[in-house]
């Protein structure tokens, strides 16, 4: 019973990036050209809120759902890992145009192509855990 | 005009986007979605062979139930919530997308040149998804986080790796765009 919250964030999320078209390759082509403010104005918005929401929560001391102080760990401190990793991700994105998110969505709303892209990314990330060792971060 | 069942508009979707990302904070979690990668890979068995899927995965259930919960979710948006009308792209956009034999949208999230039944049977473009999807994947690995984990929320908690991790994302992103893509396509 305890997932069904999570459940419901889910569905509310897929929901968004569907009909706000995040999950659409076409709008991902459309962000990298610069010829349209849709795709800039959703992250943008949702960040401004993350902002807001963020300082709310530490101003206020407000606990989470089970009476815990809220902690957002940082991210640990690095730069190749962030800019390197990063641009592979960029390359991945603006060739296929989904990010991990809209996988699982696309392949909710029918499109079984994603699948390819689904096992891709299973591989890229076992490739990642195999040579992680030997990256730079 | 904006309307229910065609394009949400970019200030309510952002705004809900980022209220996701505060729930599941309240919630005692955070928002990112490339770990669920890692744990798929670790159900999978991948344990056996790298350390980095020793983990406990079952902590993680949650984050899978959130997957899941956006699978339905896009269900549930194409089959009830959508007219079709959608995906109206500037006219330049569509213009050079012709120019790389691309299909416009008419109301379709991706193209069929993409994932049309036609193009599934074609090497080329399989190679293209798996590539893809494998540069998604190794990339938010080595990234720690995909547009969720960094872009959304660790911009919103003012993170510096982040803003570094989101300059690649555009990094690559342009280069594939501009000049990539055109290569590939032709």
């Amino acid at each position: 019973m305890k997932f069904i919250k999570f459940l419901l964030v889910g569905i509310v999320f897929g929901i968004v990036l569907t009909k706000s078209e995040a999950v659409s390759w076409y709008r991902i082509y459309e962000m990298f050209h610069f010829q349209s403010f849709h795709m800039f104005g959703i992250i943008g918005v949702a960040v401004v809120t993350g902002v807001i929401g963020i300082q709310l929560i530490r101003r206020r001391n407000i606990k989470d759902i089970t009476g815990q102080p809220i902690v957002i760990a940082d991210k640990e401190k690095g730069f190749t890992g962030y800019l390197v990793g990063g641009a592979l991700f960029g390359l991945g994105w603006g060739l296929v145009g989904t990010c991990p998110g809209p996988i699982f969505i696309l392949i909710g709303a029918g499109f079984w192509g994603v699948g390819v892209i689904l096992l891709g990314a299973l591989a890229g990330t076992y490739l990642y855990g195999l040579l992680k060792n030997k990256l730079p971060h | 005009m904006y309307s229910f069942y065609g394009t949400w508009p970019w200030y309510i979707s952002g705004f809900l986007i980022g209220a996701v990302m505060l729930t599941l904070i309240y919630f005692g979690k955070t928002f990112g979605m490339s770990s669920n990668l890692r744990s798929m890979c670790s159900i999978l068995g991948a344990g056996r062979t790298s350390e980095f899927f020793r983990f406990d995965w079952k902590a993680q259930r949650w984050n899978l139930t959130v997957v899941l919960g956006a699978a339905l979710g896009g269900w549930l948006a194409v089959t009830f919530l959508s007219d079709g009308s959608g995906v109206n792209l500037n006219p330049k956009t569509v213009t050079e997308l012709q120019h790389m034999k691309i299909d416009a949208p008419d109301g379709k999230l991706l193209p069929d040149a993409l994932t049309g039944t036609e193009a599934l049977q074609s090497p080329k473009i399989l190679g293209i998804l798996l590539i893809g999807g494998l540069l998604v994947g190794f990339g938010t690995r080595y990234a720690g986080g995909c547009t969720s984990g960094h872009a959304i929320t660790g911009l919103s908690n003012l993170q510096l790796p982040s803003l570094i991790a989101v300059i690649g994302f555009f990094i690559g992103g342009l280069l594939m765009s501009w000049l990539l893509l055109p290569l590939i396509f032709n």
